[in-house]
């Protein structure tokens, strides 16, 4: 027996194994999430950890104004979400706006020259759709965003285009003949797992009654699968969407289940409740919000199958189990935690004055923008 | 007629490593040696350890009895008893026990003047339970990270620990482990089968020896490994599994904190085609 040919293939095979993948070295930081012994422990890389603390830093609140004096949607025209501040909460709310989403472009992101008041571009439109949004996560939704609360920057962080969105993935091109039956390649959205790679377009949007006819609970309850006829199939696009949970949010399955039993809420931890209630949010803001954006959003604002880049859960946790690691951002800004509508105003900007100002855009103003019309703007209860 | 009546005079004196004559006696049919001593000392002490744990317990359903390890905030201390310094002290007797086991088979091999084989064999199993209780749990900085004795539990363990790396099939040494276990099975099954075939014909046949099993495999696969490869092959594989299985859970944790199929982008990003 040539041992010790054996032992030097050994060798070989694993440090060539290790440089390939660049491995990690010991010791990882853990923490106990269950009862000692059950494994339920999140382990994490000290640099990971660091990268993502560095990563989650909170902005520098803008200076407080007082929210006394004339209503913003009484002075400005075509206010129509945030017409209930006052001119200076306004004010301030719209520079760390800008702050937030557009630092380099700045307020002509979305405004044009001609006047604030133009929805002449369609940032300014989505700009408001957000805005609502972000509002109905804080008054609707605490089950899931409660503690911390959401801004406009949990999501975009310095970027005019968050940088974990999503869109209907039609998959890669492959050789006719080929079943890749949705599946069967690295799936980023998957946790790189060769699982079901769109998982999101199924359960992530939709209205309550599309909800209702998903397969969410494959797992049996039983030891023997008595009567249970999830299909392997279905099994794996809710695996892929929880792989999509796990990696978003920088955990592993034992965050939220004691795996013996993935079902069981009694022996979940607290964590599970949350994601229950951010599953139905996330699947609110895409339907309701994201996608009355579809019609008049330029294509390079959208996915391959022409719909808009909506939210999942690294949307706003990027990595991390609380996005900005909980920090509390919305206590500076109360506004964003409150419906801000005032009655909506007639329509004040000539349509021709728009159309004008909408021939001089920038580049960044794509020809078949729907120019002018706020019809579409968001309207109180949607 | 008794095998133990004409046993004795296989009964070869010597061969010990520790206590010279002191332990060099039978008891039945078994040696004992400074070893066997050691190995029933810490035996019997762990079995007890684990009758107070279990009592300590809420249930005495033998299928349910869990003796955990500390939380992980005792890192690498000791525990109180009832806190998992109960699980510490059997994981000492375990280990005594096991590790006396091997050496037990050392003098026993020494004694005939045989190889090494049985021990080096049986080392790898003992190495398994001691990466799983000792050397993960150290790289990982807590005894905590072992796993807990407990017929339900410890299954209850190795679930949550897959799923801490999202998809443990994507662990490759894992893989590799999987791999030489079905294949142990298959050689171990391939080997028997050919024995039976060869040495319990039916009645009126004769038995048959070497030729015709390297025939039938020579036929069947055209090479027949031998009498003397199977059990090399068979000595391989099984090692092997518990080897893999070794490496598998010990990379998962110290060596690598994600999930296992993000491990594979090494492939997406071979420069071949990134």
């Amino acid at each position: 027996m040539k041992l010790p040919q054996f032992i030097r293939a050994t060798v070989v095979v694993i440090a060539g194994s290790l440089l390939l993948a660049g491995c990690e070295m010991p010791p990882p930081e853990t923490v106990q999430l269950g009862n000692r012994g059950l494994g339920q422990e999140l382990v994490v890389n000290p640099k990971t950890l660091a990268a993502t603390v560095a990563a989650n830093q909170v902005p520098t609140p803008q200076p407080a104004v007082p929210s006394v004096g004339p209503k913003a949607g009484d002075i400005y025209q075509n206010v129509q979400v945030l017409g209930d501040l006052s001119v200076g909460e306004f004010t301030r709310l719209m520079a760390a706006m800008t702050e937030w989403i557009s630092p380099e472009e700045g307020c002509n992101y979305c405004h044009v020259a001609e006047g604030f008041q133009y929805d002449t571009k369609y940032t300014k439109r989505v700009a408001r759709v957000m805005t609502a949004m972000t509002q109905q996560a804080n008054v609707e939704w605490g089950a899931h965003v409660g503690g911390a609360g959401v801004t406009c920057y949990t999501c975009h962080r310095g970027k005019n285009i968050p940088e974990y969105v999503w869109a209907t993935d039609p998959g890669q091109p492959h050789a006719a003949g080929v079943m890749t039956a949705g599946q069967n390649i690295a799936s980023v959205t998957a946790a790189y797992s060769s699982l079901p790679n769109d998982p999101l377009t199924p359960y992530l949007e939709g209205d309550e009654e599309e909800a209702a006819t998903l397969p969410w609970r494959v797992a049996g309850q039983t030891a023997l699968p008595n009567g249970n006829r999830s299909s392997v199939k279905q099994t794996e696009y809710i695996y892929s969407l929880m792989m999509h949970f796990s990696d978003s949010l920088g955990v592993n399955c034992t965050h939220c289940h004691n795996t013996r039993a993935f079902y069981d809420w009694e022996q979940s931890s607290p964590a599970r409740v949350r994601a229950w209630h951010g599953i139905r949010m996330v699947r609110e803001m895409n339907t309701k919000y994201v996608n009355q954006t579809t019609d008049w959003l330029p294509d390079h604002r959208k996915g391959p199958m022409g719909d808009p880049l909506k939210v999942n859960c690294a949307t706003c946790h990027q990595g991390a189990y609380k996005p900005m690691l909980g920090a509390n951002m919305v206590k500076d800004y109360p506004n964003l935690a409150r419906t801000t509508l005032l009655e909506p105003k007639e329509e004040t900007a000539p349509a021709a004055e728009v159309e004008a100002a909408a021939e001089e855009m920038a580049e960044e103003m794509p020809a078949q923008a729907n120019a002018g019309s706020n019809d579409q703007g968001m309207t109180a209860g949607s | 007629m008794s095998l133990l009546s004409f046993e004795r005079k296989y009964r070869v004196r010597g061969g010990t490593l520790v206590g010279g004559d002191l332990f060099d006696f039978w008891v039945g049919p078994f040696y004992v040696g400074f070893f066997g001593v050691s190995t029933a000392f810490f035996a019997l002490l762990g079995t007890a350890l684990i009758l107070v744990g279990a009592s300590m317990g809420d249930t005495w359903n033998v299928w349910r009895i869990n003796i955990a390890p500390p939380d992980l905030s005792y890192g690498l201390g000791v525990a109180p008893f009832a806190e998992g310094g109960a699980w510490q002290l059997i994981t000492i007797c375990a280990i005594g026990a096991f590790v006396s086991w091997i050496l037990r088979q050392v003098e026993i091999a020494r004694k005939l003047g045989m190889g090494l084989h049985i021990p080096f064999a049986f080392s790898y199993a003992v190495l398994a339970y001691v990466t799983l209780v000792v050397i993960r749990p150290m790289l990982l900085g807590a005894w905590g990270h072992g796993f807990p004795y407990g017929i339900l539990s410890h299954l209850d363990w190795v679930s949550n620990v897959g799923y801490q790396f999202l998809h443990f099939h994507y662990n490759p040494a894992h893989m590799i482990a999987i791999t030489f276990f079905f294949t142990t099975a298959m050689a171990l099954s391939m080997h028997g089968s050919l024995i039976l075939m060869a040495t319990d014909p039916r009645d009126g046949e004769k038995v048959k020896t070497g030729e015709h099993e390297n025939t039938f495999f020579r036929d069947d696969i055209g090479y027949s490994i031998g009498a003397l490869g199977i059990h090399r092959l068979g000595l391989f594989v099984a090692l092997g599994a518990a080897f893999w299985s070794a490496v598998c859970i010990v990379i998962s944790g110290p060596f690598w904190t994600r999930g296992w199929p993000e491990w594979w982008n090494w492939w997406l990003e071979l420069p071949i085609w990134n």
